[in-house]
């Protein structure tokens, strides 16, 4: 396999770091929420909040990368509405992927608790606290969250079709070459 | 019904208006809607403010002899409001300010020093779940017109006053420091 069959390796590094924070804060998120008051609980508030920030901050620069990079090119064989299939899901994926931890932090801005990086750097609030505009938020970041659970599920079942099904060893294009 | 002018009733009404009107201008009176209480503390490095909503306070300010001047306020903790309901029940359970048991914070100065030109250091004992403890605080008064304007910040330690027990003693999660902003408007 040659070298523009594969992302660049910013791309694969970003890629995965980015898969695993998603699903430690979707994790977090969800225990969190329904876990009674305690200082655990507020603790992964805390940490669900960084990783968001965190995730917001890799995918800025994941996609300046992508813009300004190669993508490799579909597999052969890959019908025509996949491969547009495909790039609507990537399109997706990358709205959600600023649209989440957004929504999550002007809906803790809203709540009137400015996102203290680490618990050392307070981040600016773009919005005031507001009671109204917080239970909307709170509704948009959880609807935003089962949005972008689905389409995640899609990206994955998708990419294990081609991985076992289709055995066009697509996979491949997301890894590091050695 | 027909309202029948009595010159005597009239009066009598109106010595009864005169005689008042020494007592009522001795009267200070807090206005609430413009007064607050609040609170600023540390929670994860993550700042919070909160207030409470319901609290009753006296100010016997006398400019021409600060000194002799005296303070009381009375917090009603249930009124305490964090800005989420959930969080708001829990603050008065046991472990923070056992709002069942001690349902009010109360705060009575001993003594008020001069310290500049409308500055004043007071000092008095302040009562929360039980505890008391002297505390000792600047405090700024401004004359607006008719009325009086007081503004402090009291720093204190939840700790001091066992609020936070058990799990919660941890301050790197709450912090031990609580700053109690106060703004009272007083009317003549």
């Amino acid at each position: 396999m040659t070298e523009n069959q594969r992302y660049p390796k910013t791309i694969v590094i970003l890629h995965w770091v980015i898969a695993l924070l998603i699903v430690s804060a979707f994790a977090l998120g969800t225990v969190m929420t329904d876990m009674r008051i305690s200082p655990t609980k507020l603790q992964y508030y805390s940490y669900h909040k960084w990783i968001g920030v965190t995730v917001l901050g890799l995918v800025a620069i994941r996609l300046l990368t992508r813009l300004f990079t190669r993508a490799p090119a579909h597999p052969t064989g890959m019908s025509a509405w996949q491969a547009k299939a495909a790039d609507a899901v990537h399109v997706l994926l990358y709205v959600l992927m600023f649209a989440v931890p957004l929504s999550g932090y002007f809906y803790t801005s809203a709540a009137g608790y400015p996102v203290v990086y680490l618990g050392l750097v307070q981040l600016p609030t773009f919005i005031a606290p507001d009671p109204a505009l917080k239970s909307s938020l709170k509704e948009l970041h959880e609807l935003l969250t089962d949005v972008i659970l689905a389409v995640v599920v899609l990206h994955v079942l998708a990419a294990l079709k081609h991985q076992f099904i289709d055995k066009d060893g697509l996979l491949r294009r997301m890894t590091l070459n050695k | 019904m027909t309202f029948q002018l009595n010159p005597k009733h009239l009066i009598a009404s109106a010595l009864v208006v005169a005689m008042s009107v020494p007592a009522l201008a001795a009267v200070v009176r807090v206005d609430n809607a413009k007064s607050n209480v609040a609170i600023t503390f540390k929670q994860m490095n993550v700042p919070v403010d909160a207030k409470f909503k319901k609290f009753a306070a006296n100010i016997d300010y006398n400019a021409a002899n600060p000194e002799t001047s005296k303070a009381n306020v009375e917090i009603e903790l249930a009124s305490f409001d964090l800005g989420d309901a959930e969080y708001n029940k829990e603050v008065l359970k046991k472990e923070w300010f056992n709002a069942a048991q001690f349902p009010k914070a109360t705060f009575v100065s001993t003594g008020m020093k001069a310290n500049g030109a409308g500055k004043l250091v007071v000092t008095g004992t302040l009562t929360i779940k039980g505890k008391a403890a002297n505390v000792s605080f600047p405090m700024t008064v401004k004359q607006e017109g008719a009325n009086q304007v007081f503004d402090g910040t009291l720093p204190i330690k939840r700790l001091t006053f066992n609020i936070g027990e058990g799990e919660w003693k941890d301050t790197g999660m709450v912090a031990d420091e609580v700053a109690i902003k106060f703004h009272v408007v007083t009317t003549q």
